[in-house]
């Protein structure tokens, strides 16, 4: 899985638990919950859908990498083993 | 023939528009069956009916808007058409048995003491039916004349702007009728922390939990020690309700709050609370809350942490007695066994009803839910 | 000992003037004719006519003598024919009798024993037959007894000479033939209703001249598996609520069988007591089985036709059962 891709499905299902979000708007850089009402269930439920959908066990300790878009983009990078592919 | 009405589902809603029904005439029902979902300035709630009958018309078809009140259908009700003796009815009770299902040998077939006796058999009395017969709370419907004689366009406002003339009008309600008191205590939340990470470092993520529903625990077990808290204050009498039905504030996308309840949080298990919660948050937020989770909550709690406020003044939900409020864990330097230390503390606040309950006593629940939060395995 | 009614009654009236000089009994044909009903046959021969004395057709004449004679210190029985006939002299009962121990702070009071026969069945029509006892019950002053057992009749006479206030005596015509075993007079009691046949299920509630329908109704229904309890109320005013509510709260059901009409009448009364004091104890409605709301006719099917019958008490013990048929 490209990098693109690990986005483009992290983008999806950022949208499904909170589909107010402007894709074209969100600035990956910044963490979500300073630029959308995102709260720590919003995270968690985020946090559950990407583990069911890259079959990942994320620890809590985890938690401070999946802040902003671009975080879990990379996060998803070292975790997927799809790094290789996407370099 | 009975009525099934619009019910009122919070003291801030004065209509809804019909929106889809799940029965039609000849459709039987249980109690606490959903039978019609309606929209409010919530958002889309599903209604259930506290009765068990056959429907036998319907009288409000969907999109139509309608005030609180509102009779939706008319219905055949099984306790009407149910005879049951006096003698009958009060030994039922006695047995906690719901007189529904029994069979009638008497005069015209209703029920007497011996269909009673025999129903119950030997065995005693399951909790489970003795709760079947309670008298259901709070299920007045509020209707306050010339409210439906209110013109339309006052009402046709957009979902958003309803809610907020909603909330105004709970909120102004409260403002003027609760003699609020206030008090506040800072709870030292390094043991509720420190006991979460190792709880949720052993679980998969869909199992883990936030220290929300800890914080909600405490306030339902706090309420055992000062039941004052909890309850209605209705036509100049305190009513204290001894299960907790914990309604939280959900603030919602675009704006605006609804505050449905937990029931019965007090024998609720962390993980079963964690699964409530969560699930009452998406509800709340995707539609389909149930009319019954926003009719009998009997205390409010409000977090409002994720915003990095440290303390909250919250206005009671009317008729409740009281409100807790939670702020942000923030890291503080506290006095430990007289040296200074950083701790990660959370702010607690209560406002409840001086007409119920003292301060003195406001001041033990606070001290109750701090207690608790020391020792979170106990939880 | 077996006897008839007519011949307990007789034999109490000769008790009581034996045992009592004040003691004298006066009506309408009750010397020479020995009573309408035969009742005081060979009274007057055997106690002469100042104690056995026949009056003119007037009963507002000589129920107020009877109530003068009371309180000049006499214990005087008067006999009115039937109850219909009453009404001539119903003033004197209610307006003076009952209310001469209130109106004189107690100073005075009227130890008058009134005796009428009351009640349908043997054909005299309309103005002989009909049961007014609930229009006596209903005035405070009087008491208002009925005897239905042999024993009762023999003794009831004697236990309300004894009360110091006016005692109404009902006697149901169709009672006077009937035959059977007197037993110990000593269990007659005019305060206590009595059960006469004990039973689970249901409680038949009679007076007088319906005992004897009320217990074969409750024979034959116990043929159907039915246990009836039948209580006979024996005084009228005031009611024994203790022991009726007793029964009901055992049974849990409840016919009144009373031969006054529906509207109005004592059935209507103590179904009320019991609404009022046992609705929680009730296992199905009250029921009632009362004579047909017309003046009692004169042909004898249609007399028969109007009046509580063993068939309608079992046919109603059936329905408050749950055993339609």
């Amino acid at each position: 899985m490209t990098e693109a891709e690990l986005r483009s499905r992290a983008l999806e299902k950022l949208l499904q638990v909170a589909p107010d979000i402007d894709p074209d708007a969100l600035d990956p850089q910044v963490p979500i919950r300073d630029q959308y009402d995102f709260d720590s269930m919003d995270f968690l439920n985020f946090a559950i859908a990407l583990a069911k959908e890259f079959q990942l066990n994320i620890p809590e300790s985890d938690y401070p990498h999946l802040q902003s878009l671009q975080d879990t983009v990379d996060y998803l990078v070292r975790h997927t083993g799809e790094q290789d592919v996407s370099s | 023939m009975s009525e099934f009405r619009l019910p009122s589902l919070g003291a801030d809603m004065e209509d809804a528009t019909l929106r889809e029904w799940f029965v039609k005439p000849g459709d039987k029902f249980k109690k606490g069956d959903i039978v019609v979902a309606v929209e409010t300035n919530k958002g889309i709630i599903d209604v259930e009916i506290y009765d068990a009958g056959t429907i036998e018309k319907i009288l409000v078809e969907p999109d139509t808007r309608v005030p609180v009140g509102a009779v939706l259908a008319n219905y055949v009700s099984d306790s009407t058409r149910m005879r049951i003796s006096p003698a009958a009815r009060r030994r039922a009770r006695e047995l906690g048995i719901d007189p529904v299902n029994i069979r009638g040998t008497g005069a015209d077939g209703a029920i007497t003491v011996e269909d009673v006796l025999a129903a119950a058999g030997p065995a005693a009395p399951s909790a489970e039916a003795t709760q079947a017969y309670k008298p259901e709370s709070s299920q007045e419907t509020r209707r306050e004349p010339g409210r439906e004689a209110k013109p339309s366009s006052a009402t046709e406002l957009e979902p958003a702007a309803g809610m907020r003339q909603a909330i105004a009008a709970a909120m102004t309600r409260a403002n003027k009728e609760i003699p609020h008191y206030y008090l506040s205590t800072s709870i030292d939340m390094t043991a509720v922390l420190h006991w979460l990470e190792q709880h949720n470092a052993r679980r998969p993520l869909p199992e883990r939990l936030v220290y929300a529903v800890l914080l909600l625990k405490a306030v339902a077990l706090a309420l055992r020690k000062v039941p004052e808290m909890n309850g209605f204050f209705t036509n100049g009498e305190t009513q204290v309700h001894a299960a907790a039905h914990i309604a939280v504030a959900i603030s919602l996308r675009g704006g605006g709050l609804v505050v449905p309840a937990l029931r019965d949080v007090q024998m609720s298990s962390l993980d079963k609370l964690m699964t409530d919660f969560s699930d009452l948050v998406n509800r709340a937020r995707g539609g389909h809350l149930r009319a019954s989770e926003l009719q009998d909550a009997t205390i409010t709690v409000t977090s409002l942490g994720e915003q990095g406020v440290e303390t909250v003044f919250p206005i009671i939900y009317p008729p409740q007695l009281a409100i807790v409020g939670f702020g942000s864990i923030v890291e503080r330097v506290r006095a430990v066994d007289g040296e200074p230390r950083v701790r990660s503390t959370i702010n607690a606040s209560l406002a409840a009803d001086h007409r119920a309950s003292d301060g003195h006593r406001g001041g033990l629940f606070l001290a109750e839910i701090d207690r608790l939060l020391q020792e979170p395995e106990k939880l | 000992m077996t006897t008839t009614y007519r011949e307990a009654m007789r034999a109490a009236l000769r008790q009581a003037l034996q045992e009592d000089e004040r003691v004298f009994l006066m009506g309408e044909d009750v010397g020479r004719y020995g009573g309408c009903y035969a009742i005081s046959q060979g009274l007057q021969q055997e106690f002469g006519e100042t104690r056995i004395r026949d009056t003119p057709l007037s009963e507002s004449a000589f129920v107020g003598a009877g109530i003068g004679a009371a309180l000049g210190g006499m214990r005087p029985i008067v006999e009115v024919m039937t109850v219909n006939f009453s009404l001539l002299c119903l003033d004197q009962i209610v307006n003076t009798a009952a209310t001469l121990r209130h109106m004189s702070g107690g100073q005075f009071s009227v130890p008058l024993v009134i005796r009428m026969t009351t009640g349908a069945g043997r054909q005299l029509a309309a103005q002989h037959s009909h049961s007014l006892e609930c229009w006596y019950a209903h005035v405070p002053g009087l008491r208002v007894i009925a005897p239905a057992t042999l024993e009762d009749m023999r003794g009831m006479l004697r236990l309300a000479l004894e009360d110091p206030d006016p005692v109404i005596i009902f006697e149901h015509n169709a009672l006077y033939n009937r035959e059977g075993e007197l037993t110990e007079v000593a269990v007659a009691d005019i305060r206590r209703a009595a059960i006469r046949r004990p039973g689970k299920d249901i409680t038949l509630i009679c007076y007088g001249g319906n005992l004897h329908k009320t217990l074969e109704a409750a024979t034959a229904s116990a043929e159907s598996g039915i246990d009836a309890e039948v209580l006979d109320l024996r005084s009228l005013r005031p009611l024994d609520d203790e022991t009726i509510l007793a029964s009901v709260r055992k049974t849990r059901r409840a016919i009144i069988v009373d031969e006054g009409w529906h509207s109005g009448s004592l059935a209507a009364e103590i179904g009320m007591r019991i609404a009022e004091q046992a609705f929680y104890d009730l296992d199905a409605p009250l029921a009632r089985v009362c004579t047909a709301e017309v003046p009692i006719p004169y042909p004898r099917h249609l007399e028969q036709a109007a009046l509580p019958q063993v068939e309608s008490i079992v046919g109603k013990v059936r329905e408050v059962m749950g055993q339609n048929v």
